[in-house]
């Protein structure tokens, strides 16, 4: 199976999933899986299953209680204590209330315990990650389903929905994943794996045909490759870890000509719901960036270089800001003066926005908000609809007045709901995945470290290089399969 | 008039693979009769004179732990023997032998004549027929002289019975009855042999035609007959054939070479022998040296300048050819900065003065190919016996056969070797053993026997050639094989004696043997991990002579066997009560306490995997009655008909969440499929 097709989405049932490849479980459930399971967001409380054989194993390794380590084998079925998660140091991350359920009265009818947090992406996936770490794989798609539904705890036609959905989503799910993976991630990632597949092509060939390509002095050029391969996995891992925060939130751009009213907006935001949650330095780019809450989704506005000029300010936002503020936005907020009505540079920022909304349909949604009805309109909703056709929405407002502008907070709830709007929970849940895959990877590249060490021949240093190979390529969504065939034959001349 | 045979089972070439189906039929007792096309053709080995070689040499172990015949076959002929890589893991040791051709064939020729139950039989056959042939034919034939049927391409008298047949008949029987079935096959003289299974083994000659540059001869390898009617019968049966293309190098005169400008390529001073059956003593033997050359600048020059006159680059040749096997001229073309080509001069025989030219593939015209040639160390002078050909043939895509190699078109019809689409005959001859023995249980009324990617070189080979889109011919490597380091050609006797045993090739005493043999490994290893040793001064001594460093603390015997610079032999000193056994069985102790680590690795991937195998897939199965499955997915499922949701999820294009709602139908419709 192409390993394409296995990247994250949510499940109707709420739960995430994640794309381990099947032949690492069957369903029958004897390994132990874990996933939020509800939606990954600022709400007030969030919950992380683990279920399966080791679920109650798993977490007494990361829970404690006021007095130390909690066990949790002692608790009865169906109860709840109270305790912290504590990551690896010990250090307390998160109060947390833990039920723990026991076969077959749970869910999935296996062991199951679930940790009761206080929500928010950042702090579920530190807590999903550190379940991971002590020896859960992250489910599949609709796995806790599968599993109650093998298990006989749900009926056929709840299972069936809830597969007919994951399978219709599984395209989407696929597509709006590599949108959501950063350019300069699978890019690295990509090179680990051309790294890797260029040493196993050689080292088959090698085996394959050894009158041809001796492997003499290999072992020495490997373990360079691989400590270097293993420092830079390592590095992209800490970057991940420092990048979660800043990826709260469905990215958002105010894009409109000087004077249109992007402060006004930014404030309206920022003041209706309780303020700047978060400020920044951009640790990528040279940006800063803030997450405003609006009817309780977290929107993460991009590029605020305009969002700080005061009011009096001469602005200068050319066609060259416009662009780099839509950047990779999901959604984009774009103001005209409705009092000023289309001028030649909102002509151009609409050629713009066309242009970001087609490279991705499916993921970008465009707000236009028609401002200053307050004032002498020169144009209508009308006109700008069909000035620009690609707006998802129209609204006419005020932002000075505040008439209208809450309309734009149920637009937006309104898009979030209905699946339009990907909320960047799903670049950290990805993330989660992948920050699990890189480790994996980490782990085969130090295994094969371990036998060039312990002078093993080369065929041994394959295995753990597939292994890594493979938890890259489950990032990249590339196929597996054949690549290493193709490769020995495209790069080696064989055979005779 | 017509005359009709009855036998059991009809074998339709003698390569590799058909004397391997027809000895292992004939062997479990079915009369089996062998048609090739020439009886001084069987198992000839038309292109390289190599038997075994990296992963093929795991091949032809498990060919003969099964109960096959080419490893004994082997040990009998070769003239030069060689482990390979055997400065690498066990799991990539594999033996590679020279052959003399000619003893090669002439011995298992002896062996297919004084088979009990196996009839040879130098004849072309014509046609494959059903159950609604030879109704046919006992119906209304008696007054026709008319020898084959439809050749015309009209619609065949077969179809318009099952057609009438099945309007006759209660809907219930309707698929079994239309089923077709496989009744007997006809020959080239009108003549009919009636049996129960055919297995198809044409190898590279149903519809062949060699290229020699411009020159085309529409002869099958080494200007042997090709086949021909049999193209038409599989097009009547439903079976769509495709088009492949391989090649082969020139044989020389060996007297006209230079040896004094190549380097000698010797064989082995210790002769393993390919059999387990094989005494070692038999095969220390006088061997034959191959030789190495190079080509140069020189040789390249010529191929680049005459491109257009080579058939692939002109574009005359169709077939798909091997990317693994190159021609010259595709190294030439593929690898341009590569100055220089390895060639290996191998001896076809002893008793022939040809010499193989392993390396320089071509079909280039004759002019060309003498100039290349000539311009190698060594081959200034040569003298070209036989040319280099192209050779196209038809063959099948195996996406049409089950895991057992039976075809799913037709019942009792089994395919196996090159018109599969692999290549090798190592390949070839496993799958001629598996058609053999599965076209038996099938008569038998038995089980099919297939052998698991976690078990064996055979069972990766199969269900590659089954399950994945192959465009060229297949050829086994180690890299195909996930699990390889339990897949090693020194234990196949420890994973697969017991199916030869259970399927009646494998002798009580041969499986009582392993088992014993297993028994000892266990024991010894169990007693290798109890033992430990103490600092004491004579064992510090020993150690320190073995260049190894002393015990700070005691350890294990197995511990020891674990350092690098030492072996279970070596350490002999320090275990003064080891029991006495033979050497492939401390070579196993010493192999499974070396590399536990790695071996407990994979087993455990093993065990994830083999849940999936297990987990079958009806074959009557309604792919349309599966809701939620994507179209991509649907369609692929239909076209492969995987057997367990294992092979499924192989099926590029199908992803996990396909896999998981065939998961959920297949429990949904447990009751239905199962009773």
């Amino acid at each position: 199976m192409t390993v394409s097709d296995q990247l994250t989405g949510i499940d109707p049932a709420g739960y995430d999933y994640s794309g381990h490849d099947l032949t690492e479980s069957d369903g029958s459930g004897n390994d132990t899986i874990a996933a939020s399971a509800t939606a990954m967001s600022d709400a007030g409380i969030g919950i992380i299953r683990v279920s399966g054989p080791d679920a109650i194993r798993i977490c007494t390794g990361i829970c404690t209680n006021a007095k130390g380590m909690h066990d949790l084998e002692t608790h009865a079925s169906n109860t709840i204590v109270f305790g912290y998660v504590v990551d690896e140091e010990g250090s307390r991350i998160d109060e947390v209330m833990v039920s723990v359920f026991r076969a077959p009265r749970s869910y999935t009818t296996e062991d199951t315990v679930e940790i009761n947090t206080h929500g928010g992406t950042y702090l579920m996936g530190r807590i999903l990650d550190l379940v991971l770490k002590a020896g859960a794989r992250l489910a599949e798609p609709g796995e806790f389903t599968k599993r109650a539904f093998l298990g006989g705890r749900i009926d056929l036609s709840r299972a069936e929905a809830v597969m007919d959905l994951i399978s219709s989503q599984n395209e989407f799910a696929r597509r709006s994943a590599l949108a959501q993976l950063e350019g300069s991630v699978s890019e690295k990632i990509r090179e680990f794996r051309s790294m890797i597949l260029y040493e196993m092509a050689f080292i088959e060939s090698a085996l394959d045909d050894p009158d041809s390509y001796s492997l003499d002095g290999y072992p020495q050029h490997l373990e360079e490759i691989c400590t270097k391969l293993l420092g830079e996995m390592k590095d992209l891992l800490e970057t991940g870890e420092q990048g979660a925060i800043l990826k709260e939130g469905i990215r958002t751009a105010i894009i409109g000509r000087p004077n249109a009213g992007k402060s006004s907006l930014l404030n309206y935001l920022a003041g209706t719901e309780r303020a700047i949650v978060t400020e920044i330095a951009g640790t990528t780019r040279d940006t800063l960036q803030e997450s405003v809450r609006v009817r309780g989704i977290q929107l993460r506005l991009t590029d605020t270089a305009g969002i700080h000029e005061t009011q009096d300010r001469v602005e200068k936002i050319g066609i060259e800001r416009a662009k780099s503020a839509i950047g990779q936005s999901e959604l984009v907020l774009y103001l005209i003066d409705a009092s000023e009505g289309i001028t030649p540079e909102d002509k151009s920022i609409s050629l713009l926005l066309k242009q970001w909304k087609n490279e991705l349909p499916a993921v970008r949604k465009c707000i236009l908000l028609l401002n200053k009805s307050d004032l002498p309109p020169v144009t209508d909703e009308k006109s700008v609809r069909e000035f620009f056709g690609e707006a998802d929405a129209v609204l006419s407002c005020s932002l000075k007045t505040g008439e209208g502008a809450e309309e734009l907070g149920h637009i937006i709830e309104k898009m979030y709901h209905m699946g339009e709007l990907i909320h960047q929970n799903e670049v950290l849940l990805t993330n989660t995945r992948h920050r699990e895959e890189v480790r994996e990877a980490c782990r085969s590249v130090s295994l094969v470290l371990d036998s060039i060490r312990l002078g093993m021949s080369e065929d041994f240093f394959a295995i753990d290089l597939m292994n890594a190979y493979t938890s890259l390529g489950k990032i990249v969504g590339e196929a597996v399969e054949d690549d290493l065939v193709e490769e020995i034959f495209s790069r080696f001349c064989m055979g005779k | 008039m017509k005359y009709t045979i009855e036998t059991d089972v009809c074998v339709i070439g003698a390569g590799h693979a058909g004397c391997e189906a027809a000895l292992a039929c004939s062997r479990l007792g079915l009369r089996t009769v062998i048609f090739t096309m020439n009886v001084d053709s069987i198992a000839m080995m038309p292109c390289n004179p190599h038997i075994g070689g990296s992963s093929k040499g795991h091949l032809v172990r498990e060919i003969d732990a099964l109960g096959g015949e080419m490893a004994k076959n082997i040990d009998k002929t070769f003239i030069q023997s060689k482990m390979l890589n055997i400065s690498k893991g066990p799991a990539v040791h594999s033996l590679r032998t020279q052959a003399d051709k000619a003893e090669y064939s002439k011995v298992m020729r002896q062996v297919l004549e004084n088979q009990e139950n196996l009839t040879i039989r130098q004849a072309e056959v014509t046609d494959i027929l059903t159950q609604f042939d030879l109704e046919e034919i006992s119906g209304t034939e008696q007054d026709r002289k008319s020898t084959g049927i439809n050749v015309g391409g009209d619609v065949s008298h077969s179809d318009l019975n099952s057609d009438k047949k099945s309007n006759n008949d209660s809907s219930n029987n309707d698929i079994a009855l239309n089923k077709k079935r496989v009744a007997g096959v006809r020959i080239h003289t009108g003549t009919v042999y009636s049996c129960k299974a055919v297995i198809i083994c044409t190898g590279t000659y149903l519809n062949a035609r060699c290229l020699v540059g411009e020159s085309i001869t529409e002869t099958g390898p080494g200007g042997m007959q090709r086949s021909t009617w049999l193209k038409d019968s599989m097009n009547r049966l439903g079976i769509p054939l495709r088009r492949f293309k391989t090649g082969t190098p020139a044989r020389m005169d060996g007297r006209t070479l230079d040896y004094s400008k190549m380097k000698i390529q010797p064989g082995d001073p210790v002769v393993v022998p390919f059999s387990y059956s094989t005494d070692p003593a038999d095969v220390q033997i006088e061997q034959v040296p191959c030789w190495l050359t190079y080509t140069n600048e020189e040789t390249h020059e010529i191929i680049r300048e005459n491109l257009d006159r080579s058939p692939i680059y002109a574009g005359i040749i169709e077939g798909t050819g091997p990317r693994y096997c190159p021609s010259i001229e595709d190294k030439v073309v593929k690898f341009s900065d590569k100055g220089r080509h390895h060639v290996f001069i191998e001896p076809e025989g002893r008793s022939t003065n040809e010499v193989y030219v392993d390396g320089m593939s071509s079909s280039m015209p004759d002019d060309v190919q003498q100039r290349m040639y000539r311009t190698v160390p060594g081959l200034e002078n040569c003298v070209i016996v036989k040319n280099a050909y192209a050779i196209e043939y038809d063959c099948i895509n195996a996406n049409q056969l089950r895991l057992s190699l039976e075809t799913r078109a037709v019942d009792g019809l089994f395919c196996a070797g090159q018109f599969n689409g692999s290549s090798g005959y190592e390949e070839a001859a496993a799958q001629g053993l598996i058609a053999g023995i599965n076209a038996a249980n099938k008569i038998r009324g038995r089980e099919p026997l297939i052998l698991k990617r976690s078990e064996a070189y055979i069972g990766v080979l199969i269900d590659d050639l089954v399950t994945k889109d192959n465009r060229e011919p297949y050829r086994m490597m180690t890299s195909r094989a996930e699990y390889r380091l339990l897949l090693r050609q020194d234990n196949a006797d420890l994973r697969l004696r017991k199916y030869g045993y259970q399927e009646g090739l494998i002798t009580q005493d041969q499986y009582d043997y392993v088992c014993y043999k297993e028994q000892k490994i266990t024991e010894e290893i169990e007693r290798l991990k109890k033992i430990r040793i103490g600092a004491a001064a004579s064992n510090q001594q020993i150690l320190r002579s073995l260049n190894s460093a002393e015990l700070k603390t005691a350890c294990t015997l197995a511990e020891l066997i674990c350092r690098p610079e030492l072996s279970y032999e070596k350490i002999a000193p320090l275990d003064p009560d080891r029991p006495k056994l033979t050497q492939d069985i401390t070579s196993q102790v010493e192999i499974n306490i070396r590399y536990e680590g790695y071996i407990d690795r994979q087993k455990k991937q093993v065990l994830q995997f083999e849940k999936l195998e297990q987990k079958k897939i009806p074959s009557g199965i309604d792919y349309d009655d599966v809701g939620s499955l994507r179209n991509e997915a649907r369609q692929k499922l239909k076209e492969f008909l995987p057997s367990s949701i294992g092979q499924a999820s192989r099926i590029s294009g199908v992803t996990p969440a396909d896999v998981t709602v065939l998961l959920i139908y297949l429990e949904k419709n447990r009751g239905r499929f199962h009773g």
